[in-house]
């Protein structure tokens, strides 16, 4: 599965996924990890995420956006950890001993790298198959449309499938860019 | 030779330029009005001219210049990209590719080469318009080896001197022609006899037709003194081996002159013929000698030459002693390896990791206290520490070399200037990072070219202005606080105020009406397009360059200042890390975060007591021994909370946070009974004693000549650091220059102090015209 990512990681982005679907057909259903923040439930991709840790020694970088909770070391890597749930405008959440960091690994078009997703608890993985999601709604997910790859069905409930190519856009995540943003308006006031 | 590795270099980058030009070339199909991709082109096309050019090779010069001309034109909007443009760029980028494989493989471009040259220069002269540059068609530098015959002379009498050449492969190259000096010997004297050692001439594929393979050993007849010999090879003396031996020289001298033959295992009678110490003759007829007494005793060739008493014993040890080091030197030469540079990244990151579980382990050994432990992590600590400092000595090399490229560089550009420009070198054995002077010979190179070409005056002004006649031009580099500084300096006219800001408004980079300092005018030429001189000549004028150097300066984590004085001259200062992986820091702590200042700033630490506070009025500086001290509060820069008071709700409460992870030197508060803070409330001296880390301190850190303060609540002492670049999505933060991981396995962040100031100086500043304004509005 490994070697066929990173074949994968060198096309370009569409290219991929389409194979990475077809991939999966012929391997069996496409998995997803589903994981809680606050009562609502989202699901990435098993594909994107390298692992799950322990929420803890969050080294704050200050002067960044506050969806940046900071940067973890990561066997030797400094990996930045952003949280989810403020990047979807949500309010920031206490950690509990439930807290977890997912690592996905993240793909763009200067290449992939590591970054830790804040989520207050994972669920389970589960199997979900491609005529048991929907694309997503024009509205009334309080989430930007282009983050929801589909909404998948479980157990008679929807979940959000997210991208987290989308979500987690080095273009947008960036802290230049966001200083930018922030800036923006400051100097028209 | 360091010309050899130049001219490697040149192949290299313009390689890499090539497929910069061919990527943006192929992009610009799609956004024709990109400027960004025109310029990068551009610059492509640019730095390949002018570098071929440091290197004389001056078809690909006369090549780029036209192409580089049509680009301009694009540039200044007087032309547009067409995708036929395009296509012929394309084809200019190949045969681009060509000359420069040609190059790379030593050859001499052939005549399809040419053809293909000037067919290209025709397509793009159209591009061109009426007034065509003076660009003539590709030049072929016809250089040819000469070859000199062994003349016959009348016999080598002792009254003649002894002259031994051996010129450097460059020579040629460097438009030095051996046969000249030669020439020039014949007058004032007479060449009774010469010799030409062909020893170092290659098979026929791999010869370089613009090398110089040849030596001579020249027996010369004159009544000129041995400076008038010497003045004779004065240009090439350091491009070549030059030994002058007087006439009746001594054996001994005949000795050093065989030590310092070159290196090739000659036969030792070919040595002694080409000292002229014994004739063909008489080594034919010492040979045969040898032959016959083969049968009997097969005696050395020496012990024959010595017995028929043709040459002195100790001449024979000599030569035989240079047989002897000839295969030593082979040997020790396999010795030697080239490793990738890839490789040595990756040893250096692994001992980077090697630090940091080093300093890990000995947090725990501090922890446990116990002696063995403490002395073994000590022991480790130390070899690690020289571990790194080995490490970091693979990567670095002498400045020097970079420099010396630039005597040619001076040479050429002052004649073509027609100014007679000198070079001062300094500070060449300053050592720094080799992936930094990789990078910084395109910068030097632009501004070298600049001081040369808008720098330095013309004669006429300059004797007009009291100056001597020839301009200088000085580099010089020298280590100060953890950085290197490179320094680029003329005595020209300096830059002048009116002329830049002129140009600056025109190009409406700045208003009117503005009321720029000197230092802000400067950093104007810094802004792309940006040229003050009229024409365009082959060197500069462009306004490409500046830019590009400030860009590439930045990359490397540098700064450029400039320091100019009209009239007197301009100093560019380039300032760059010593080394881009390991740095000393210092940790501080401020709340309840860490940060490293990397070692080299600090200068001292001093204690901000509350008396300063007030005395500062609630202005953020203190006074320091009579100065004044302008300070940082990084809490508040930060924005950084008290850490929590104790660790008490922590176990009670179910929240779960050790986010504010590391270590407190003060007391642990699990210690602390109830008793004990009691006692600690009626006595407030003794609670002062057992919290020392109330007290704010200031760190003092220099940079660039200026001193700061930053305050901070702890000091955490040295740590070795390995640095983790901040990656993409940190990469625009102002004042953190990267992370680093201690030993309790946290990351810390390293301050980036001169963006730290320039972030506060901004905000201050912004600050303070926002009032003006306010304050004029009412």
């Amino acid at each position: 599965m490994q070697t066929t990512e990173t074949q994968l990681a060198n096309q370009s982005a569409g290219d991929a996924a389409v194979i990475r679907d077809a991939v999966l057909e012929a391997e069996g259903l496409p998995q997803y990890l589903t994981f809680l923040l606050g009562e609502e439930m989202f699901a990435i991709g098993i594909l994107a995420i390298r692992e799950i840790i322990e929420y803890g020694f969050v080294t704050e970088v200050p002067m960044t956006p506050p969806f940046i909770r900071g940067v973890i070391n990561l066997r030797g890597a400094v990996v930045p950890v952003v949280d989810l749930a403020v990047r979807f405008g949500r309010e920031a959440r206490d950690n509990t001993r439930r807290t977890c960091i997912v690592i996905v690994e993240v793909e763009s078009t200067t290449g992939s790298r590591e970054m830790g997703v804040v989520v207050d608890a994972v669920s389970e993985v589960l199997e979900i198959s491609h005529d048991e999601i929907e694309p997503p709604p024009e509205f009334g997910a309080r989430i930007r449309s282009d983050f929801i790859r589909g909404m998948g069905k479980i157990g008679g409930k929807f979940v959000i499938l997210l991208d987290v190519n989308r979500v987690l856009l080095v273009d947008e995540v960036a802290v230049a860019a966001s200083m930018m943003r922030l800036e923006a308006p400051a100097a028209v006031a | 030779m360091n010309l050899d590795d130049a001219l490697q270099t040149f192949i290299v980058e313009a390689g890499e330029l090539l497929e910069q030009m061919e990527e943006a070339l192929l992009r610009i199909e799609q956004t024709p009005d990109d400027a960004d991709t025109i310029n990068a082109i551009f610059r492509a096309a640019h730095t390949i001219k002018g570098s071929a050019g440091l290197f004389g090779f001056d078809h690909v010069v006369a090549f780029t210049h036209v192409a580089e001309s049509v680009l301009d034109r694009v540039r200044s909007d007087e032309l547009r990209i067409t995708s036929e443009l395009v296509a012929i760029f394309l084809s200019v980028r190949d045969h681009l590719g060509a000359l420069i494989a040609h190059i790379a493989d030593g050859k001499e471009p052939d005549d399809d080469t040419h053809r293909t040259s000037a067919e290209l220069v025709t397509k793009l002269r159209v591009y061109l318009g009426p007034p065509a540059p003076a660009s003539s068609q590709a030049l072929v530098p016809a250089k040819q080896n000469g070859t000199v015959e062994t003349q016959a002379g009348d016999g080598v009498g002792t009254d003649n001197w002894h002259i031994s050449l051996r010129f450097a492969p460059d020579v040629l190259r460097n438009g030095m022609d051996p046969l000249s000096f030669i020439r020039y010997l014949t007058t004032f004297g007479k060449i009774v006899h010469i010799v030409t050692v062909v020893d170092a001439v290659p098979r026929l594929a791999e010869l370089d037709p613009e090398a110089s393979y040849l030596g001579y050993e020249v027996a010369f007849h004159t009544d000129a003194d041995k400076t008038a010999i010497e003045g004779a090879f004065e240009f090439v003396r350091n491009d070549a081996r030059i030994r002058i031996l007087p006439p009746h020289a001594k054996v001994a001298d005949y000795k050093r002159l065989i030590d310092e033959l070159p290196q090739e295992e000659l036969r030792l009678g070919e040595i002694l013929i080409l000292c002229g110490t014994l004739t063909r003759t008489e080594l034919n007829a010492a040979l045969s000698h040898q032959t016959a007494l083969a049968d009997e005793t097969l005696s050395p060739i020496g012990e024959v030459l010595v017995d028929q008493k043709l040459v002195q014993p100790q001449v024979v040890a000599a030569a035989l002693e240079k047989q002897k080091q000839v295969k030593e030197h082979k040997a020790t030469e396999s010795g030697l390896i080239r490793v990738n540079a890839e490789k040595l990244d990756v040893h250096i990151n692994l001992i980077g990791e090697l630090i940091i579980a080093s300093a890990g382990a000995s947090l725990i050994a501090q922890h446990t206290a116990m002696p063995e432990l403490l002395e073994a992590s000590a022991r480790l600590s130390r070899l690690v520490e020289e571990v790194r400092d080995s490490a970091l000595t693979l990567r670095m090399v002498e400045i020097g070399a970079t420099f010396n490229r630039f005597q040619r560089v001076v040479r050429d550009v002052s004649v073509d200037l027609g100014k007679d420009i000198r070079l001062e070198i300094s500070g060449a054995d300053t050592d720094l990072d080799k992936t930094v002077v990789e990078k910084i010979g395109d910068p030097l190179t632009h501004l070298v070219r600049n001081s040369m070409d808008h720098g330095i005056e013309p004669v006429e002004v300059r004797l007009a202005s009291g100056k001597p006649a020839h301009g200088t031009v000085r580099l010089n580099a020298y280590h100060d606080s953890g950085s290197i500084v490179i320094e680029v300096a003329d005595d020209g006219g300096g830059l002048s105020r009116e002329r830049i800001l002129a140009k600056a408004i025109e190009r409406g980079l700045a208003k009117p009406d503005q009321q720029l300092s000197d230092q802000e005018i400067h950093e104007l030429i810094f802004e792309p397009g940006f040229s003050t001189v009229e024409k365009v000549s082959n060197l500069s004028g462009r306004g490409v360059g500046m830019d590009v150097v400030k860009r590439n300066i930045t990359a490397l984590r540098g700064t450029v200042e400039i320091d100019s004085t009209e009239g007197v001259g301009t100093t560019m200062r380039i300032r760059l890390p010593l080394t881009l992986a390991i740095i000393d820091g210092f940790l501080v702590g401020v709340g309840g975060s860490t940060f490293v200042v990397p070692l080299d700033m600090v200068v001292e630490c001093v204690e901000l007591s509350a008396e300063e506070t007030a005395a500062s009025q609630g202005r953020d500086h203190l006074d320091l021994r009579g100065e004044v001290l302008p300070f940082i509060r990084l809490k508040q820069l930060f924005d950084i909370p008290d850490p929590p008071p104790a660790d008490i709700d922590f176990a009670a409460d179910d929240t779960f946070d050790n986010s504010n992870a590391p270590q407190r030197s003060g007391l642990p508060s699990t210690l602390l009974t109830a008793e004990g803070a009691a006692a600690l409330a009626r006595d407030p001296e003794l609670a002062f004693l057992l919290h020392p880390v109330k007290r704010e301190n200031v760190v003092v850190v220099q940079y660039a000549g200026r001193r700061t303060g930053l305050v901070v609540d702890e000091l955490m002492g040295e740590f070795q650091t390995v640095i983790r670049p901040l990656g993409e999505v940190f990469s625009g933060i102002d004042g953190i220059s990267g992370f680093t991981i201690l030993g309790s396995g946290n990351v810390a962040l390293i301050l980036d102090v001169p963006g730290l100031v320039r972030r506060v100086a901004g905000r201050e500043g912004r600050r303070n015209i926002q009032a003006t304004t306010y304050a004029m509005a009412e």
